[in-house]
């Protein structure tokens, strides 16, 4: 699906979670991971996060909450982590793994 | 009784009352329930269709609360691509269209593609794709796949070693229309093996299959293998396999999967087979007729979907992309009818994804 404008950005509005504008990074990984359909999916996150189903959803709550538990956010912000590190942390947040996280463990020499 | 603005298939506008929406919505869901031997969508689920295609906003959504996961395919191909893609022909690199995808257009989860999007082109180049895919996995925080299309029409002469079947059947060589089928199936599921393994390899989260079956049932057959040797490498892969049309099409017309015919079957027994395959979500896939009304459409998307999502144990993500999912075919979507249809498949559907 192209025109970004046309089709990204509309089901993003109509009916996306946001990705790490809120915890829909989260929630996919929950469904690849587990196989959880999205309602399940959503209350494993929340549980996770501490906050409500339907908060996982806002970005007013989740930008904070994403800033404290250092996942990742939208924005450009010093010493906030941000990919590898980032995705370590929602190793540990979520109890899953993430592949290339553990890429990177295996790459770096021992000390 | 009020005039409504709606669209054809086609994208074309035009004015219709509410009572030709519920028509509409009826026969499309009763043409479905014909097609797949399923069930035709309540009364109550044509009304709240009708509400949502009815809407006087020019875009509608879900309630707060009710939000799903958004995946992609062609990746960085919305931006760079062609018409063709209904690309924007913007050239830039890989990176930055990922990050400009997880942090400016919210998305859930975003994948690496190459300029072909297929898996036979991505062979002679798969270490440069593990290398931009070291690259982005290091920046990006979303899940990040690696997507391409099996498009077993590669395999066939000219562009192939094999015999094209749709050839050889009009010189009635109907035994070697279906020898070579079967071969560059096997080629096919050989080839996925060696790109999504080596694509893993280099830390991506998983593969998408996207498009699986536009060559027919022995494309889907080969697909399916591939996704078992994926998922046999690669126990924690995230897979999700989509498919081309809601009804596999019998170009072979008896290659079997699991002692399963492939050809004509539809989504929610398309989704069976892929569980059984390894697949961790699900993307059935309805076209859309550009002859008849949105309201027609979406009725019959939303009445095969909503099937495929009762009866699958995985999560199901609906194709919505142009000309598919009760989305008019055109090249630029009308925002009105996209939000439409994302909101009915997310509340009337049932999707766990779009």
């Amino acid at each position: 699906m192209g025109d970004p404008c046309g089709m990204a950005i509309p089901h993003l509005m109509a009916s996306g979670l946001g990705g790490i504008r809120t915890s829909g990074d989260l929630v996919a990984r929950m469904q690849f991971n587990k196989n959880m359909k999205i309602k399940d999916a959503r209350k494993y996150v929340a549980k996770k996060l501490g906050v409500s189903d339907f908060e996982i959803g806002d970005e007013y709550i989740m930008r904070q909450l994403r800033e404290e538990l250092k996942i990742g956010v939208i924005t450009g912000l010093p010493n906030a982590p941000r990919g590898i590190a980032a995705k370590m942390n929602i190793e540990d947040l979520l109890g899953i793994k993430i592949n290339s996280c553990e890429k990177f463990r295996q790459m770096i020499a021992k000390r | 009784m009020s005039e409504i603005y709606t669209r054809m298939g086609d994208g074309s506008r035009v004015v219709t009352t509410r009572s030709k929406v519920i028509d509409d919505l009826n026969l499309g869901s009763a043409d479905a329930a014909d097609m797949g031997v399923i069930k035709a969508l309540s009364s109550d689920l044509i009304e709240q269709l009708a509400d949502i295609i009815c809407d006087k906003n020019r875009v509608v959504g879900v309630e707060p609360g009710h939000e799903v996961v958004l995946t992609y395919d062609i990746g960085q191909l919305d931006f760079t691509g062609d018409n063709g893609n209904s690309g924007n022909g913007i050239d830039m690199g890989r990176l930055e269209a990922a990050l400009l995808h997880e942090r400016a257009m919210g998305a859930d989860t975003f994948e690496l593609a190459h300029a072909d999007y297929s898996i036979k082109p991505v062979k002679p180049v798969i270490s440069n794709e593990m290398q931009t895919m070291e690259e982005i996995q290091n920046e990006i925080v979303a899940p990040f796949f690696y997507g391409a299309m099996p498009n077993m029409g590669l395999y066939y002469k000219p562009d192939g070693p094999y015999g094209n079947p749709a050839d050889l059947m009009r010189e009635f060589k109907i035994e070697e229309a279906m020898d070579q089928a079967e071969k560059a199936s096997e080629h096919m599921a050989r080839d996925i093996e060696f790109v999504s393994t080596r694509i893993m390899s280099a830390g991506s989260d998983g593969f998408n299959f996207d498009t699986t079956g536009s060559a027919g049932d022995a494309d889907v057959v080969g697909t399916f293998k591939g996704v078992e040797k994926l998922r046999k490498a690669c126990p924690d892969a995230d897979i999700l396999l989509g498919m081309a049309g809601e009804c596999v099409m019998g170009i072979h017309g008896s290659i079997e999967y699991d002692g399963k015919v492939v050809a004509g079957l539809f989504p929610h027994q398309q989704v069976k087979l892929a569980e059984k395959a390894g697949a961790d979500v699900f993307g059935p896939v309805v076209n859309t007729n550009t002859g008849k009304s949105l309201a027609w459409n979406l009725g019959r998307a939303v009445t095969f979907v909503r099937e495929c999502g009762k009866v699958a144990k995985i999560p199901i993500h609906v194709n919505m992309g142009m000309g598919v999912g009760g989305i008019p075919m055109c090249e630029t979507a009308p925002i009105d009818a996209v939000t439409r249809c994302s909101k009915a498949m997310v509340e009337v559907a049932g999707v766990d994804g779009v």
